[in-house]
């Protein structure tokens, strides 16, 4: 199994800023802020956010911000959407620049995604999914502006989405999957609504995910994937049951996804990697206490001492 | 990249991904023209299907889309332009779900031009695309959630989900989809009582024989097992509520002497006597039901006495979170300063059940009325007792053999005994179906099968709750196989070992508080604990259980001194329903972060701690971070002030929020901390500066 390529990863995330033009790299345009979020949040735990030229982060996100409605897009010149504004906050967040935002104006536009129910919509169009009360609260609460919504209404909303097994969809009634229960275990984690989870249910739910090779898939009967380590991991050491899992061979699962010559974390053994999974890989491997990874905070998907920072320094 | 493998660009493949490449660039490019400049010509429109085709995950695509879809409408002129408008973006989505059939965007899209009533909507068609989709991946989501957004469209009867379900089950029975959505619609179904699904416990018969089918058919199968979960939990959830225990007890004599701000009760019942040590003039009323319930009040529960008038008694649930439901609610009765000659005897009366506010989150209610009394005895003897007694007194755990009672020394300890009302919170057929699956999955646990194993384990459990007032060598036999199921599990599946610890660690619990006489068992008299004549009980001795959690508190409301030292714990959640808990001793055992000791805020009596060779500090994850009350999860009212307090005292709160956020809410007279990695001078030093109360730190006079 080895250990991890610290360097080859770095590395392979400095590389795949520079592959613009490559066809994988124009599929993911649209979604270029997730990317950089995974990328530079994979370089901190890794302890080499340093490698990339901050300014040029900021400006080149700056530039994807829609002054007119105040959230950011997923690129420059594409619509603003909550999974991009959350993106944009917690790299500021991540490079202690929170200072460059309209806090005012950003605030205004996430809240104004509140429907009458509580739920959020992800833009202007109305798609309504936990994921966006996630994006929503967290990104409130980074800038400390979580009054400008209805709390109550949007925790109601989120439990309206529990299911029987204990788990959580994206609208009510929906499927529980993995990667919602994070979404709304986060939500309701920031906001103080644990005690709304049934903790023995979910967690064994979530420790149900832990596949025979080691990994962890988002459903029942489903393959074990990379990026579960993180959707899974960090909802059960939220509700303090990740001692429930064999964490060795999900960390053996994690390292077998490498790609050791070239950097970079793929999905399943031996497939092509992504910073998307490169970036669940890693932290997963924190969320594990792997030697030498700056830990990552469950909820807010950003190493503990970004969120220290922001919660217990003078305001 | 999902499901890619890994492997070098070949030159021949090179050429052919840049021209690829660039095609895309060149359609996101005339995308983002048009899009910008508002032209949703006909040309326009058919570039983004191409787009689409190739991704359909840009939902900027989707809104150009829909902005053209709006502008083109308001220039059509007749009906069937506006159809033929609605069919393109109808088929632009199953062009798009061609090339991914979970793509967000493009559901969505259907959805919204299908919301905005432009045509009368085509449901065969609907249901055929969703029956092809399903048929290729029964399993994906969008698909079942698509599935509710038509019928509900369609206005179709919740019953035709029942026979969905039913038919996609019998197509395969491994469909975690189909099970998941089938609870869902049952439960709603059921507790609506709706025609043909009024008869509860016959369904629910039905699906357990539907279930087993699923269930022999391929055991290794999770998808049978969690549905089977469920059913269980329909069946051994309480029909009533009903109040499990108390403190004081029904019929208990308290004898209070209060000196300074001590107060001390007796319970006279009925052969060795009990003196409770009250730090403060508040005697705790502690009222514990047999399932989380809210509306527990003033007007619910009905507190007789002399001392404060019911309607000025606040009731709350013992819990360290915003939640207005509990299994454990407490009062406090404020006792004021009594003249020393009066010897006075006041009864207390509480009486619940009047009304119907006490409710469970399953919406059963406390039917029956029920009323306790105890009385209290102001300035008795047991005030002698108080004299020559140093509150600064160092206490020391005892570590050697203790010395239990004899065996013909029971203490009653003021359980409320409700057995036989108990019983009726379970019907027969509650009864009988956990009594038959009992035996038939007794038939198949010589398998090895895990989750049989686990499943019987989990029928005896629920049985032994459900039959609590039977014979107790009968419920100890079932204990003792619940243990051995739960040992097996953890050699057949050490993934899972945790779980079963911890499941196996409420049985020993169980086991241990089930009576009297086991109680009696694991109290210690030591002259530790009897020379500061604070605690008849003695001490409960946990301690070298193996336990990782516990549980069972409601046997435990009148326990004073508690030892749970040298076992594996790494949370004592729950242990604020001990609200006369004066000394407690955490020592070695897995205690990972302070935040995991929240639940102790909630004793205020609590004076004596021991945690002590525990992990606290050893762990840069801390699974009780967000259990805790923090300004991370907005749930502390003064963190703004407290914060910065600290800040101007130069404490880097950052680093020690934690301990912030808990010792300056408790207030201890005596700490061990030593032997945890977080245990240095700096931190004891804070720990001296938040709680101004103590007097001994790691067995050191301050």
């Amino acid at each position: 199994m080895g250990e991890l390529k610290v360097d080859k990863h770095v590395q392979y995330i400095l590389s795949v800023e520079k592959k613009k033009d490559s066809f994988e790299a124009l599929v993911m345009e649209h979604l270029r802020m997730n990317g950089a979020y995974w990328g530079l949040t994979t370089l901190d735990l890794l302890q080499n956010v340093a490698s990339v030229d901050q300014e040029e982060v900021i400006s080149w996100l700056m530039s994807c911000w829609d002054r007119e409605s105040g959230g950011f897009a997923g690129a420059i010149g594409l619509d603003p959407h909550l999974l991009y504004t959350l993106s944009a906050v917690q790299i500021l967040a991540l490079l202690n620049r929170l200072d460059v935002l309209d806090i005012e104006m950003i605030s205004e536009y996430v809240a104004g995604l509140q429907n009458e129910d509580g739920s959020f919509s992800g833009d202007m169009w109305g798609e309504i999914d936990t994921r966006f009360s996630y994006c929503a609260i967290c990104c409130l609460s980074i800038l400390r502006r979580m009054d400008k919504i209805n709390l109550g209404k949007a925790v109601n909303y989120i439990l309206s989405c529990k299911n029987l097994d204990g788990g959580f969809g994206a609208t009510p009634g929906g499927e529980s999957h993995a990667g919602q229960i994070f979404c709304c275990v986060g939500a309701l984690s920031i906001t103080g609504s644990l005690h709304h989870v049934d903790r023995d249910l979910l967690g064994w739910w979530l420790c149900e995910r832990q596949c025979t090779d080691g990994g962890l898939n988002g459903r029942p009967e489903k393959l074990a994937d990379v990026c579960y380590s993180w959707w899974v991991l960090s909802s059960l050491i939220m509700i303090d049951r990740v001692h429930w899992i064999d964490k060795s061979k999900l960390t053996e699962y994690i390292l077998n996804c490498q790609d050791s010559e070239n950097g970079g974390i793929s999905d399943r053994p031996d497939n092509a990697v992504d910073v998307f999974h490169t970036y669940f890989g890693v932290a997963g491997l924190s969320l594990m206490e792997y030697p030498g990874l700056k830990p990552i905070d469950p909820a807010y998907a950003l190493p503990i001492d970004v969120v220290n920072r922001i919660f217990f320094s003078k305001f | 990249m999902h499901g890619q493998p890994r492997k070098p660009l070949r030159v021949k493949d090179a050429a052919a991904a840049a021209a690829k490449a660039s095609n895309l660039r060149d359609l996101q490019s005339q995308l983002l023209h048009n899009h910008h400049h508002r032209l949703y010509t006909k040309e326009a429109i058919a570039a983004s299907s191409k787009l689409l085709e190739i991704n359909p995950e840009i939902l900027t695509v989707w809104n150009y889309r829909k902005l053209a879809l709006q502008q083109n409408l308001k220039e059509a002129t007749d009906s069937e332009r506006m159809k033929s408008l609605v069919d393109d973006e109808l088929r632009a989505v199953e062009i798009a779900l061609r090339a991914n059939p979970k793509s967000y965007g493009a559901w969505y899209h259907r959805k919204w031009v299908l919301s905005q009533g432009l045509a009368e909507v085509d449901f065969d068609r609907e249901f055929r695309l969703l029956d092809q989709l399903l048929k290729v991946d029964s399993r994906n989501f969008h698909g079942w959630n698509y599935r509710r957004f038509v019928a509900k469209l369609k206005g179709l009867p919740e019953v035709e989900e029942v026979k969905f379900t039913m038919d996609m089950i019998n197509t395969n029975f491994s469909n975690y989809s189909a099970w998941h959505s089938r609870s869902g619609v049952l439960s709603r179904l059921l507790s609506k009582k709706a025609e043909g699904f009024a008869e509860r416990e016959k369904i629910l018969t039905e699906e357990y024989e539907l279930v087993s089918q699923a269930l022999f058919t391929d055991p290794s199968d999770q998808s049978g097992w969690f549905y089977h979960l469920w059913l269980l939990d329909q069946t051994v959830t309480p029909n009533e509520v009903l109040l499990i225990s108390s403190w004081p007890s029904n019929d208990s004599d308290c004898v209070l002497s209060i000196n300074g701000n001590a107060a001390y009760c007796k319970s006279s019942e009925p052969i060795r006597s009990s003196y409770y040590f009250m730090s403060t003039g508040k005697l705790p009323v502690v009222l514990y039901f047999n399932q989380t319930v809210k509306g527990v009040n003033s007007s619910s529960v009905t507190v007789n006495s002399m001392f404060v008038k019911n309607e000025d008694l606040v009731w709350r649930p013992l819990l360290h979170t915003k939640s207005k439901e509990a299994a454990c609610w407490v009062t406090y009765l404020q006792i004021p300063d009594i003249q020393l000659s009066d010897t006075k005897v006041y009864r207390v009366e509480v009486k619940l059940g009047h009304s119907k506010d006490i409710l469970s989150s399953s919406g059963s209610k406390f039917n029956h009325p029920l009323h306790f009394i105890f009385t209290l005895t102001l300035n008795s003897d047991s005030l002698e007792h108080a004299r020559g007694e140093s509150v600064d007194e160092l206490l020391v755990w005892d570590d050697g053999g203790s010395s239990t009672l004899e065996s013909n020394d029971l203490v009653s300890f003021d359980q409320l005994k409700l057995s036989e009302d108990h019983a009726s919170a379970f019907s027969k057929w509650q009864l009988d179906t956990i009594s038959n699956e009992i035996n038939l999955f007794k038939e198949l646990s010589e398998e090895n099968c895990i989750f049989v194993k686990l499943t019987l384990a989990r029928l005896l459990t629920a049985q032994d709750a459900m039959l609590s007032h039977t014979v107790p060598t009968v419920r100890l036999i079932r204990l003792r196989d619940v243990l051995e199921l739960y040992d097996d599990l953890v050699k057949l599946d050490p993934r899972h070992a945790g779980y079963y610890e911890d499941e196996r660690s409420l049985v020993i619990m169980n086991q241990v508080t089930f009576d009297d006489k086991s109680l009696s068992s694991h109290l210690s008299h030591s002259s530790n604990y009897i020379s500061s004549k604070l605690h008849l009980h003695g001490c409960l001795q946990l301690k070298s259980l193996s336990l990782t959690r516990i549980g069972y508190f409601e046997r435990l409301l009148w326990v004073q001194t508690l030892d749970l030292s040298h076992n594996k714990l790494r949370s004592i959640a729950g242990i604020e329903a001990l609200q006369l808990l004066i000394n407690l001793n955490l020592q070695n055992n897995q205690i990972s972060s302070i935040t995991a000791l929240e639940p102790l805020k909630l004793l205020s009596y609590l004076r004596v701690l021991d945690i002590s060779f525990n992990k606290i500090g050893a762990h840069s994850v801390d699974t009780t971070r967000y259990i805790f009350s923090s300004p991370l999860t907005h749930s502390i009212v003064k963190d703004k002030k407290c914060i910065e307090e600290c800040l101007q005292a130069n404490i880097n709160v950052a680093d020690n929020w934690e301990a912030i956020f808990l010792f300056s809410y408790l207030h201890l007279k005596q700490l061990d901390v030593k032997g945890n990695a977080v245990a240095d001078e700096k931190f004891r030093d804070l720990l001296k500066m938040v709680i101004p109360t103590l007097t001994w730190l790691d067995g050191e006079r301050l």
